[in-house]
């Protein structure tokens, strides 16, 4: 018996009170805090923010806890908080030479003055469960050493005294930064557009973008000039002072990649750069979006285009984004009987049409 | 989500994005069919969940407004149901389930079958707004061809459908022509809606979030389904008469009531159901 579809407003009700139990577990374990994931659960912590394009742990650590840990949900939350926020101007330029870094390596050089600095990384762990964690918590504290109160000169700064690695030059049209939340995307994007939709583009996306290059489709040859994390002062000026304040502290990750280039009719040969610049520590993400940045530069640097996926700004920018795709994809499970009915239709009469000639 | 309704401007939006979309609609009523970029703005729900006309309706909607929101021609899909819910709480603005009674009405995949009034706006949800999208993927170029009136790729399209399958094989998201200019996906509604396009009194938005677009037709304006002198556009629908109205001239959902697969057709515009029982 058909009953017309009646309720969907108390079964979406239900639906949501459900959602929160289920987020809440069981209750005999400790409700989780927010402090407990801000502390704790940092590099989530570091892909909320930046792929939520917000740098505020409080509230990412907020988002996880409400998302139950599914971390695209919960850049979800952070985007469409952060789109209500006023924007109060443009922050002065950030000086990465300024970085108090935790963590700064070169692969290019054995050496570099300032040393590698290895910091706090999963590298050379041995990947093996640590079982004493399932009823331990209890570390000892770490002492850093003096090493990590210093600011390091950047490595390819070195290779530029021999004018062998190509200088980065802001264009007046790259001085004033253009706005992916505030303008529509336009194609073709400028490098400083495109550097700020691969820093909120998704970390899975770019890692396989990357990848990709690697494996021939793009190929461009890199080197981690200088991967480095640490923490960097954000300034904004206040006119009506006439002088810039500190507005911030923030944790960064940066990643200069040194590529070959084997010169082309307009450039000598000389090598080339790829950056990459991402929220907290997310060296994957900061690797990866230097690889695809050096990718999508071909036409700047008038290489010739493999037609590599990595190469298509359109490609790459249009599809980067995980809430869009995410939305996107996952709302072909709304109703669609309307679309369906219609295309039932007119199978129905095309195969009527094919019998009938074919009878006939 | 508990916040009250005193944390958000009317209509959650702030005033200068409002601006901002009615700049957008009023150059995409002045060029009819024409897709205009616009800075979408991240809503509380997802992309491809109705961003797009819901950003439309917050810019259109005043205190005095009364509004409905379908999905699939139905007042009460969850989809609908959330939208709805979503303009009582940030704008307190009266709604309804009587076409005739809304000044806005916000849809997903169906133009209402009641006649619109010039003092209605309709709004439409679109997730893909180039109609161009599936011949040629790429933006930058599909923007040109719009720009040379170049439709060529389109009418090679619906010529082989006819040549493989003996009809134009686009049941909906049917291409339509618009002021006898701009080639327009009138957002994936059946063709069967398409007849309802041309010469509406009411004014007809198109929001798309994700994509960043708006489009519009201004009332009373030619928008004509693209076919052949000799395979005219055909507004098809199921040929079976409404089980709960007896109407035989709307668009008809198909519902299978039992294991053994029986189909019962009924009318996909609850509302106007509903006004035909009583
Ligand atoms: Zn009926």
């Amino acid at each position: 018996m058909y009953v017309a579809v009646k309720g969907g407003e108390r079964a979406i009700d239900n639906a949501h009170r459900w959602l929160e139990d289920e987020r809440r577990g069981d209750r005999k374990v400790t409700d989780l805090s927010v402090d407990q994931i801000k502390t704790q659960l940092s590099l989530s912590i570091a892909k909320v923010m930046a792929e939520g394009s917000l740098f505020d742990p409080e509230l990412a650590s907020l988002a996880i806890k409400q998302a139950r840990g599914d971390l695209i949900e919960a850049i979800f939350l952070i985007r469409a908080y952060r789109t209500t926020l006023p924007r109060f101007g443009v922050g002065q330029p950030i000086n990465t030479d300024k970085m108090i870094a935790k963590r700064r390596i070169s692969a290019t050089f054995k050496d570099i003055p300032g040393g590698q600095l290895l910091g706090p990384t999963f590298d050379y762990t041995h990947r093996l469960l640590d079982f004493k964690l399932l009823a331990d918590g209890s570390i000892d504290e770490f002492e850093p050493g003096k090493d990590t109160e210093q600011m390091f000169q950047h490595v390819t700064q070195f290779l530029n005294n021999e004018g062998i690695i190509e200088t980065e030059e802001t264009s007046s049209s790259e001085a004033e930064s253009p706005d992916l939340t505030r303008q529509p995307l336009e194609i073709p994007a400028n490098r400083a557009l495109r550097l700020q939709a691969l820093t909120r583009s998704d970390e899975g996306f770019l890692l396989g973008m990357a990848y990709s290059t690697q494996r021939g489709f793009g190929r461009n040859h890199p080197f981690v000039g200088e991967l480095r994390i640490g923490l960097i002062s954000v300034e904004f000026e206040i006119p009506e002072i006439g002088f810039n304040i500190e507005i911030a502290e923030i944790e960064i990750s940066e990643c200069e990649t040194v590529n070959q280039f084997l010169g082309s009719k307009t450039h000598p040969p000389k090598f080339t750069r790829g950056y990459g610049f991402v929220f907290g520590q997310s060296e994957r993400k900061a690797i990866s979006m230097a690889l695809v940045d050096r990718a999508l530069r071909w036409k700047e640097l008038g290489e010739v285009s493999d037609g590599a996926p990595a190469q298509d700004e359109e490609f790459v920018l249009y599809h980067g984004d995980n809430i869009q795709a995410t939305g996107f994809v996952e709302h072909i499970k709304l109703p669609h009987y309307v679309d369906f009915q219609a295309e039932l239709e007119l199978i129905r009469k095309i195969r009527k049409t094919a019998f009938e000639a074919k009878k006939g | 989500m508990s916040n009250s309704e005193e944390d958000f401007n009317f209509a959650y939006l702030d005033e200068q994005t409002k601006r901002m979309i009615r700049r957008a609609l009023i150059k995409a009523l002045c060029i009819p069919g024409y897709q205009v970029p616009f800075a979408s703005r991240e809503m509380p729900m997802p992309y491809g969940w109705g961003t797009g006309g819901v950003q439309v309706t917050a810019a259109c909607l005043q205190e005095t407004d009364v509004l409905k929101v379908i999905d699939q021609g139905s007042d009460d899909t969850t989809n609908a149901v959330s939208i709805r819910k979503f303009f009582e709480r940030v704008a307190g603005v009266k709604t309804t389930e009587n076409t005739g009674k809304a000044s806005v009405i916000q849809t997903r995949h169906r133009i209402p079958e009641q006649v619109l009034s010039e003092d209605q706006i309709l709004v439409y949800q679109v997730p893909i707004p180039e109609p161009l999208r599936f011949l040629e993927p790429r933006e930058t170029e599909t923007r040109v061809m719009h720009a040379l009136e170049e439709y060529g790729l389109m009418h090679v399209k619906l010529y082989e459908d006819i040549s493989i399958n003996g009809e134009i094989s686009t049941a909906y998201a049917y291409p339509v022509k618009v002021n006898d200019r701009y080639i327009m996906d009138p957002s994936p509604t059946p063709k069967f809606d398409n007849p309802k396009m041309n010469f509406c009194p009411a004014i007809q938005l198109f929001g798309a979030g994700r994509e960043q677009r708006i489009y519009a037709v201004p009332p009373y304006t030619k928008v004509i389904s693209l076919d052949f002198e000799d395979y005219p556009f055909e507004a098809s629908r199921a040929e079976k008469t409404c089980e709960i109205c007896g109407a035989t001239n709307t668009y008809l959902d198909e519902v299978v009531i039992d294991d053994k697969g029986t189909r019962m057709f009924s009318c996909s515009d609850s509302d106007y159901c509903n006004s035909q029982k009583s």
